[in-house]
């Protein structure tokens, strides 16, 4: 195999942003295009990566099993029903954090490496020893925030970390850095209500990836167990994913904020879309 | 396309709910005994085989999909024709073998095997 595998965690400081959600969504959107791409929840104890892909009848073993020895690699992914370069490494929903090692995740990763395309990182909210560990071998990074104070801050916080913490930084390297901006309201911002994108990243000075609209389609899609960018492409948030995975293999498409296009009813009625 | 969309869209919070009663289901009884039966039967499948056969921990593929009324736990181990075992017990001529098991999780609980 020929290919240079990327590693990228997704993280934020702050919990209930949207990490888990853009976990799924981007390794999805990613794997349409044909690319081999992992997707690993460092969750432990709280893992919910499963859930929101419809894979949680299914899974026998987990990154845990796979740190200490009990499992293969290749006995513990699962494969998406639906999308057929797209698998889960799921965390271990019982032991506690600790059984990660430095060590034993950095083996993971790199067996990963030699497998996939992407290896996408879906950490745990907080600073402690799963974040770290989630980023530790990152190549990218996408810091999940919302337009809101606490969520800002925390982000500023975990920038600081995937500057100091990680092993590139470690090695004098920079780790590549974006924020997406999730449940934005455009509505509120222009009232005055809510955060500006400008705001955001003017306070945390860093590319932005994308902005994925507040949107009923979120909450859907983690009701049946897909991720946005399959059962909800046409959506508002699945075309903002769509457009966020694509800027992050290189292009560079204008940033947009599409939003969710209301019908007849709706607009008579004058109600959120269903 | 829109109204064929609408027609054809049923509302997600029955599937999520259902999907959670299995899950939570399958989590809380993991919890009280310590185990998920599916987990211990995979384990103790496993170790009946390899005190006949020597396994190749890479030759096992375990699948298993949690249902509501019924489970499935699916075990395919593959074993090497030429014996390289030390046990003389399984002298077999197909190359892979498969263990797989059907389990129904009403009551009475059964347990079907085809080897």
């Amino acid at each position: 195999m020929t290919t240079m595998a990327k590693v990228l965690v997704v993280t934020s400081g702050k919990g209930g942003v949207g990490k888990t959600t853009t976990t799924a969504a981007l390794g999805a959107a990613l794997a349409q295009t044909g690319k081999r791409v992992v997707v690993v929840d460092f969750d432990v104890g709280l893992r919910n990566l499963d859930l929101v892909m419809g894979a949680e009848r299914r899974v026998v073993f987990d990154l845990i099993n796979v740190v200490q020895g009990i499992a293969k690699l290749s006995q513990a992914l699962i494969r998406d029903k639906r999308i057929e370069t797209l698998w889960l490494l799921p965390a271990s929903q019982t032991r506690d954090k600790d059984a990660l090692t430095e060590v034993g995740v950095g083996n993971v990763i790199n067996e990963l490496r030699g497998k996939f395309d992407w290896v996408i990182c879906d950490s745990p909210a907080g600073i402690e020893r799963g974040a770290t560990l989630a980023m530790r071998f990152a190549d990218a990074a996408i810091v999940v925030t919302n337009p809101e104070v606490s969520s800002v801050r925390d982000s500023d916080r975990i920038i600081g970390l995937l500057d100091s913490k990680t092993e590139k930084a470690e090695k004098g390297h920079r780790v590549e850095k974006h924020i997406l901006i999730t449940r934005y309201d455009a509505q509120r911002a222009a009232r005055g209500e809510m955060l500006t994108i400008g705001d955001v990243l003017e306070i945390l000075s860093m590319p932005l990836l994308g902005i994925i609209p507040e949107s009923q389609e979120v909450l859907r899609a983690s009701n049946i167990g897909s991720p946005v960018t399959v059962s909800g492409a046409a959506s508002a948030p699945g075309r903002a994913y769509l457009q966020a995975a694509r800027r992050l293999c290189g292009e560079a498409l204008p940033i947009t904020i599409p939003t969710d296009r209301k019908g007849l009813l709706d607009r008579l009625f004058g109600r959120r879309a269903a | 396309m829109t109204m064929f969309n609408l027609l054809r869209r049923p509302n997600s919070a029955p599937v999520a709910r259902d999907r959670l009663q299995i899950l939570l289901a399958h989590e809380r009884a993991a919890v009280r005994s310590h185990s998920d039966l599916l987990a211990i039967l995979r384990e103790q499948i496993l170790e009946v085989v390899a005190k006949h056969v020597i396994v190749e921990h890479d030759n096992v593929v375990v699948r298993m999909d949690r249902g509501a009324t019924v489970s499935t736990l699916e075990i395919d181990i593959e074993i090497p024709t030429l014996a390289r075992t030390a046990m003389p017990v399984c002298k077999r001529d197909t190359s892979a073998a498969m263990v797989q098991s059907r389990l129904a999780r009403s009551s009475p609980q059964r347990v079907q095997s085809v080897a």
